[in-house]
Formats: structure tokens, C-alpha cells, sequence
């Protein structure tokens, strides 16, 4: 696999005059078609790297490397053609007067043609599921539906890269669920590299790799398996081991064999409802 | 106020629907112009004829259109006391101080309530047959030429139709804002007209910090998505321009030939 993005000393400040920098001296390398789920607390500065990579703010020092192009003025509409991002709430990102609308405005910024963009916005729908609800207005959709359209409005623009910045946290708990099912769906047969920022440790659970955010910066960085086995670390700055995790953990320790792959509650449950019927 | 900004448009397929919403703002501009040529009975008598079809044709409910004159009523109604009043010459049937009542007047007064159910039926009509938004797109394309007097079209179309997409979501959150305030004892509808007033800052500025926060979220969100102003932007709504639209130009040509004929 090769690096998609590289991230090099990288360090940012909101107010360059004061000494509290929101991330200091970051060095990452994401490889192609990884899940990468960042976490940390408000403040940590998770959000401000998601905008960085985008061009959407300037580092203060640093570089960044996005696809093989180094993110600088005259490359920054080049990355973003490679970037597709999902915000947090689904209202404010809406940008067109109906859900087709919405999902063609990034290619009408791009001036695809007609004919093109009718065909591409009616795939990205088929895409998110969402091509009957073509015509309706944002009003007339839940959530999750707008997370859906937003995405559909990512794949439209055909992006290797797709940053979902707390997409899940506005959403019902079902909302929650489609949309994670999706991300998984992108990044595991559809093979876009997946990054997402979010608080939801059961979201996180589900990636490749985790990158533990604190005060600006990296203090863990591993699979979750390995993160959620020295729960003591993550506990530390206020992030829960999921239960099912910190259950298995407890039944390893007196010796009982449990799966390695990440289990939700509901998983778990049926794993032990079986678990004496196989050993 | 929902339905007062949006609510107006009635979906269906009759051919006023079907018309680009460009030759249905022209026209009914067109109309606003025309009526000022009618000055006698039959002028007008073909004017309501013209109006009545165009209704008919659009397969919309008259009553919809009698609605739409009802918020106006009290202004037209003044309108035509004025000129049934004031307006001297004929026959005088009945006078007080300045007060009169003549034949000339009662007939103006009659025109004037014309003029206005006319224009009200025929705007009514471009409302109930477009959308809001088709409605901003045909603004944006006629406003074209003004682009060489270097006024920002594109701009001025985009803020349009953000802001009538956030119209609902703004409503939303201003319903949220007030229960908010009720739970917490603020009276919106009693006390004097000074409390009332008072009673609203509590709504506004927490719905202008949201607006703001919206707005910021909104263009953080374009400018991830590529927009960079209007240079260079494709279309993915074409308004396509068909016989029927040619046609209805060409009948409203006609009817003011008509209508120059038929006035005196």
C-alpha cells in the first residue's frame, strides 16, 4: 500500500500570537484504502487537522502532502477534487434547494457538463440508496437521509479520500447505524481511503486504526484492538473502552478464549449465548 | 408564515405549469403594464376574459385566487372608496362637503377594483404554478444582461436561493427557540404592546447567534465542495425553452393588439 497523505511537523494556531497552538508538531502517514478513526476530547484538535487537510485552514508550520501534491495555493483545488468531506450537522451543509440540487452543486463548481452531471448525480443516489427521494426538498428529510445526500454529493465528485468530521453525532441512534454500515461499505469494497473524526468509540472500533488525539497532539496510535487492550491509557483522557471490549478483556485475563475481532453488544451477547455450546 | 412564503406553489401538470417560469414572470409583469391601457368596459371585459382562461387553463381551484385577494381586501376596498369619492364628473347623485358621488366616479371605482383583482389573480397564478425556486432561477436568467453592468447575478441568485432553502429550517428553529423561552416563563402573547417587544429579544438573539454559526458551517461546507463564485459554473437545472412558451408570448402580443383596438 502506498501513502495517500503525509502529514510533517505539522503545527497550527489559531491566534499566531499566542503560544497555545491547537495542534503542535504532528507527523502521520495514511496509507490508501485505510480506515483511520481519529478521537480525543473537544479541543483536541481533531476537527482543526480534518480542515487543514483540506486546505480549508493553513498550517503555521508544516506540510502536508495530499495524494502525491503538496498542499500549498496552487494545489489546493487539485486536493480538494481528491477530498470528499461529511460535517457534523446535516442542516448547514445542505447547500442546494433539493436533494439533486444539493448533490450536483459540486460538480456544477467543477463545470462538469450536462449530460454528465445528470448521469453522475443519478449514480451517486443509486449509490446512498436515495434516488427516489430525488426531488424532495431538505425539509422533508431526516438526518440521517441529509448525511445520506451529502455523501451522495462526496461520490459525485469521485474523491479517493473521504473525511466524515463527527457526521454521526447529530444523528438518532438508527440514523447512526446506516451511516456507519456505509462507511464501511466505502471503504471496505468501494476502497476509499475513510477518515473519521468522531466521538462515538463504537464507530471507532470499526476501523482499520486509530489515532488518539490530546492537546494537540498524537498520543496513540495502533488498531483498536491494541488501544482498547491498554484501556487504562484511553480512560485516562475521558474516552470509554466500549463494554463488550473491557468484557472480553476481563474474560481473557481468567483465561477463556475470545474472538479478536470487535464485537458489538449485541455480538457479544449472541458470542456467549453460543459459547458454551461450541467449547 | 410557512405557508404565507412557501406554501403557495400547487403541484400539477396543466400547460401553465408546464411554461418556463421565465415567460410566466414576464408575462405577468407584461400583464401589470397592459392593464394600464384598458380604459373602458370592453377593454377590461377582455383582460378578464384573458385572466379567467389562463386561470382555467391552469386546472387550479378559483377559490385559491379568491384567496389570494382576501389579505389585500381592505386596501382595495380604500382604493375604491377613494376614486367612488373624490372622482367628479356626470351625473352628480349625491354630495356632502367634499363627498360626491357621481357617475364618472362609480364607474372609476368599479375599474379600479378590476385593475386590482386582475393583477392579484394573474400574480397569484405565477405563484401557484411555480416553484420558489424555478421562480429564482428565472430571476437569475433574466437578469443576465445586468451582468455587463457589472452587477453580481450570480451572487445575488445564489444568496436567493440559499435563503429561501433555509426559509423552513430558520422556521424550525425559531418554534424550538420559542418553547425554549415558554419553558423558561417568557409570555409571548400577553402583557402590553412594551413587553411584547421585550419578549421577542430573547428569541432573536439566540436565533442570530444560530444564523451565524449556520452561516459559517454553510461556507466552510462550499468551499470543501469546490465553490469558488460563479466563474466557471456549470448548470444543473437548464431551463429549456419550448413552442408553447413562444406561443404564449405570441397570444399576449395579440391580446394587446386587442387591446389597443378596443380602447378609446
Amino acid at each position: 500500500m502506498s501513502a495517500i497523505i503525509e502529514i510533517k511537523d505539522l503545527s497550527f494556531a489559531y491566534d499566531e500570537e499566542s503560544q497555545q497552538k491547537t495542534l503542535s508538531q504532528i507527523d502521520l502517514t495514511i496509507e490508501q484504502g485505510q480506515w483511520v478513526a481519529l478521537i480525543g476530547h473537544n479541543g483536541s484538535g481533531k476537527s482543526t487537522l480534518a480542515k487543514l487537510l483540506d486546505g480549508l485552514l493553513t498550517p503555521t508550520e508544516g506540510t502536508i502532502t495530499v495524494a502525491g501534491l503538496p498542499l500549498n495555493e496552487e494545489n489546493i483545488w487539485a486536493i480538494r477534487d481528491q477530498i470528499g468531506m461529511v460535517f457534523q450537522n446535516p442542516d448547514n451543509q445542505f447547500v442546494g434547494a433539493d436533494v439533486e440540487g444539493d448533490v450536483a452543486f459540486g460538480l456544477e463548481n467543477r463545470g462538469v457538463s450536462y449530460e454528465q452531471m445528470h448521469q453522475r448525480v443519478k449514480e451517486a443516489l443509486e449509490a446512498v440508496n436515495m434516488q427516489a427521494f430525488a426531488k424532495h426538498e431538505p425539509v422533508r428529510l431526516s438526518g440521517g437521509q441529509k448525511q445520506r445526500v451529502a455523501i451522495a454529493g462526496v461520490l459525485a465528485i469521485r474523491p479517493q479520500i473521504v473525511i466524515f468530521d463527527e457526521s454521526t453525532s447529530m444523528l438518532d441512534p438508527e440514523g447512526r447505524a446506516e451511516l456507519v454500515a456505509l462507511m464501511r461499505r466505502l471503504n471496505k469494497e468501494e476502497g476509499f481511503t475513510v477518515i473519521s473524526i468522531t466521538h462515538d468509540i463504537d464507530e471507532a472500533a470499526l476501523a482499520d486504526r486509530i489515532i488518539v488525539l490530546e492537546k494537540g497532539k498524537v498520543i496513540d496510535d495502533d488498531t483498536p484492538e491494541n488501544i482498547f487492550t491498554r484501556g487504562n491509557e484511553l480512560s485516562k483522557v475521558g474516552l470509554d473502552v466500549p463494554y463488550p471490549e473491557r468484557l472480553k478483556h476481563e474474560l481473557a485475563k481468567l483465561g477463556i478464549k475470545v474472538p479478536k475481532k470487535y464485537l458489538t453488544e449485541k455480538e457479544l451477547v449472541d458470542w456467549l449465548w453460543q459459547f458454551n455450546l461450541k467449547n | 408564515m410557512d405557508k404565507l412564503l412557501l406554501g403557495r406553489y400547487i403541484q400539477g401538470d396543466s400547460l401553465v405549469h408546464r411554461l418556463d417560469p421565465r415567460v410566466k414572470m414576464i408575462l405577468c409583469f407584461y400583464f401589470v403594464l397592459i392593464i394600464f391601457l384598458c380604459n373602458n368596459w370592453q377593454s377590461y371585459l377582455l383582460l378578464g376574459i384573458v385572466t379567467l382562461l389562463s386561470v382555467l387553463l391552469s386546472k387550479i381551484d378559483l377559490s385559491y385566487f379568491v384567496k389570494g385577494v382576501m389579505p389585500l381586501i381592505w386596501l382595495i376596498l380604500f382604493t375604491v372608496l377613494l376614486q367612488v369619492f373624490f372622482t367628479r364628473g356626470g351625473p352628480t347623485y349625491w354630495q356632502f362637503g367634499p363627498l360626491t358621488l357621481t357617475q364618472f366616479g362609480l364607474v372609476n371605482g368599479f375599474y379600479v377594483f378590476c385593475r386590482f383583482v386582475l393583477i392579484i389573480f394573474m400574480s397569484t397564478l405565477l405563484t401557484v404554478t411555480t416553484t420558489p425556486l424555478a421562480i429564482a432561477d428565472a430571476t437569475e436568467s433574466l437578469m443576465q444582461p445586468l451582468k455587463k453592468l457589472k452587477v453580481p447575478v450570480h451572487e445575488i441568485a445564489l444568496m436567493l436561493s440559499i435563503a429561501l432553502r433555509f426559509v423552513p429550517t430558520l422556521m424550525d428553529e425559531t418554534t424550538k427557540i420559542m418553547n425554549a423561552q415558554r419553558s423558561r416563563g417568557v409570555d409571548f402573547s400577553e402583557g402590553s404592546l412594551i413587553s411584547r417587544i421585550k419578549a421577542v429579544i430573547p428569541l432573536l438573539i439566540p436565533l442570530f447567534v444560530s444564523a451565524l454559526t449556520r452561516a459559517e458551517d454553510l461556507a466552510t461546507a462550499m468551499e470543501a465542495r469546490g465553490y469558488r463564485g460563479g466563474e466557471g459554473r456549470s448548470k444543473y437545472r437548464v431551463q429549456v425553452w419550448h413552442l408553447q412558451d413562444t406561443l404564449a408570448l405570441v397570444f399576449f402580443f395579440l391580446v394587446t393588439l386587442a387591446l389597443i383596438f378596443l380602447r378609446n
